[in-house]
């Protein structure tokens, strides 16, 4: 058990009915995750990234190739999945603690235990004295907060995480980065993490996988053997960071600019349209 | 009453000059939020000045064109729809007490608004999610929607008699509708991420839908519920007017065959005093249950 990969994706392929045809978001994808391994996926911006969470956790059934979560094939959602959205997933009509607490609460434990264990956790994400607080009232990353709380309260094996920091200001990203690897050090989660942002992706992750332009597919793995506990603010100044940023970036500039045509066309032609 | 205007003017620009005067530093900024404080309570002064002398204008011109110009057998005026009110609350009205006419038409109202509320938000959560039995339904709930109902009312006569139950299917339908769209839609707009969240993180078909969907659809719901109960009054005042034995709309009736007109003011303003205690009432419940919301901009200056 211990090195067969949790997550296997062979030759998945997922195509949407859309208004102007079929659309392939992501096409013959192939790629392994290990347990407990650090995985962060780049690629340009709307090139399918996020379908390929949305395989894992199987709120989208692939339309060929195989998914498979700890060697079963994915049909619903596969236990032990945590899964951090890009936009703001908390409930607007509950306080800190009850949105952190819901997860357990739906899984069964009853209300005293399942808001124990929220606090606790509440506590672990620098929350704590704002357990009563209504979403409105927390800023966008004490929201983040909130949500990574929500996720890792059912204690994932899995954490599939769609750029969950993009919203948020360069230095308050930077904060939630750390808190991110202090929380994942030690649970032995495996982790998909999607992003467009290419130093986020090697200060965080244990191998950069980088995704062609749409329909999206791996196009090549990249190890990050930087040492861990890694400060994310420090490690990005080392000259090890760069060089692997160097030789990520010669990958993964193509790709930006296939898709930056292709955006380009697209455009073109809805205006000739 | 018109030397109020300009006072009222002055009132404000000077409100206006103290809060503009005062740029709140370090040191007087407790003397600013003071100022700012006393300008608004100033600000609410004047708004209620304009607002009383308005109705004090109206009331009086009303009150002297009936006396020396008008016709008050077809206009009435105040003072005699004032005796009318205080004759029906001392001696009561011809059909027996005042409060009789109101409570039958409030029971009625009140049953038919609970009714048609709760089969609204039912019918309306269940169609908003489900795709086919929407699809399906389309049609004939937009053909029943159009149905003229206020016609309804002589059907419920007939099929249920002078009685109470006729006014209550009346008012039923009438805040069915009102409440089923607003249901249906707030069922519908539901943010896919929150349902999405809530499924990773374990929640149930069920489950999704109490704890996503119906507190998701309530500020929707509760908005409806406001125009609801006044529809729910309608429905009930309609009924007793094609055909009861008690209530205000019966009351109503009877004014007209009269040709009581004072009657007939007297009656609607009864009915409006209900409605604004219910929207009050109901006003209170929707701050309750969506204190969740963050507070609105400027609620101050909405109606």
């Amino acid at each position: 058990m211990t090195d067969d990969p949790v997550i296997r994706l062979r030759g998945a392929t997922k195509r949407f009915r859309g208004a102007s045809g079929v659309h392939t978001a992501v096409h013959d994808l192939t790629m392994d995750v290990r347990p407990g391994e650090f995985v962060a996926v780049v690629g340009p911006t709307g090139c399918g990234k996020s379908t390929t969470l949305s395989l894992v956790s199987g709120l989208e059934p692939a339309s060929a190739g195989e998914v498979l979560v700890r060697g079963e094939p994915v049909r619903g959602i596969p236990a032990g999945v945590g899964y951090m959205f890009q936009q703001d997933a908390i409930q607007p009509w509950r306080s800190v603690l009850d949105n952190v607490a819901a997860g357990p609460r739906w899984r069964g434990t009853p209300k005293a235990q399942a808001r124990e264990l929220a606090r606790g956790w509440v506590e672990r994400v620098g929350l704590g004295g704002f357990e009563g607080y209504y979403p409105h009232q927390l800023s966008g990353g004490m929201r983040k907060r909130v949500a990574l709380a929500q996720t890792l309260v059912n204690e994932p094996e899995i954490l599939l995480m769609d750029e969950p920091f993009s919203a948020l200001d360069v230095q308050t990203r930077g904060l939630m980065q750390d808190e991110l690897l202090r929380l994942w050090a030690g649970s032995g989660a495996a982790v998909i993490f999607v992003t467009h942002d290419l130093e986020e992706a090697i200060a965080l992750a244990d191998r950069v996988v980088v995704m062609t332009a749409a329909p999206a597919t791996v196009k090549a793995s990249f190890d990050v053997p930087l040492a861990r506990p890694r400060d994310v603010e420090e490690v990005r100044l080392t000259a090890e960071f760069l060089d692997i940023y160097r030789e990520v970036w010669d990958s993964l500039r193509e790709e930006v600019a296939r898709s930056r045509e292709q955006a380009v066309k697209a455009e073109g032609g809805r205006r000739v349209a | 009453m018109s030397h109020d205007a300009p006072d009222a003017g002055a009132a404000m620009a000077a409100a206006a000059q103290m809060t503009a005067l005062r740029t709140p530093s370090d040191l007087d900024n407790a003397a600013a939020i003071a100022a700012a404080g006393t300008a608004s309570r100033r600000r609410r002064a004047v708004v209620w000045t304009v607002r009383v002398a308005a109705i004090v204008a109206w009331l009086v011109s009303w009150e002297v064109s009936a006396t020396y110009w008008i016709d008050p057998f077809y206009y009435s005026k105040p003072s005699a729809i004032w005796h009318r009110l205080v004759d029906w609350f001392t001696k009561g009205t011809a059909q027996g007490s005042i409060w009789t006419q109101i409570a039958a038409t409030l029971e009625e109202a009140v049953i038919g608004f609970v009714l048609g509320a709760i089969l609204g938000v039912v019918l309306g959560i269940l169609l908003g999610r489900s795709r086919f039995l929407s699809d399906v339904c389309a049609p004939f709930i937009k053909a029943a929607n159009a149905v003229p109902r206020i016609v309804l009312a002589s059907l419920f006569v007939i099929w249920f008699g002078l009685g109470m139950s006729s006014k209550i299917a009346t008012a039923l339908v009438l805040v069915f509708f009102a409440v089923f769209f607003n249901a249906f839609q707030g069922a519908r707009e539901v943010d896919r991420n929150l349902i999405n969240n809530a499924r990773i993180l374990g929640a149930s078909r069920t489950q999704v839908l109490t704890s996503i969907v119906v507190p998701s659809a309530t500020s929707w719901i509760l908005a409806s519920l406001h125009a609801a109960f006044g529809f729910a009054l309608i429905g009930a005042v309609v009924g007793e007017y094609t055909g009861a034995d008690r209530g205000l709309g019966l009351l109503i009736a009877t004014a007209q065959g009269s040709f009581d007109a004072a009657g007939i003011y007297a009656g609607m303003i009864i009915t409006t005093v209900i409605a604004l205690l219910a929207e009050w009432l109901l006003g209170g419940l929707e701050n309750r249950l969506l204190r969740w919301r963050p507070p609105v901009a400027g609620a101050e200056a909405q109606i």
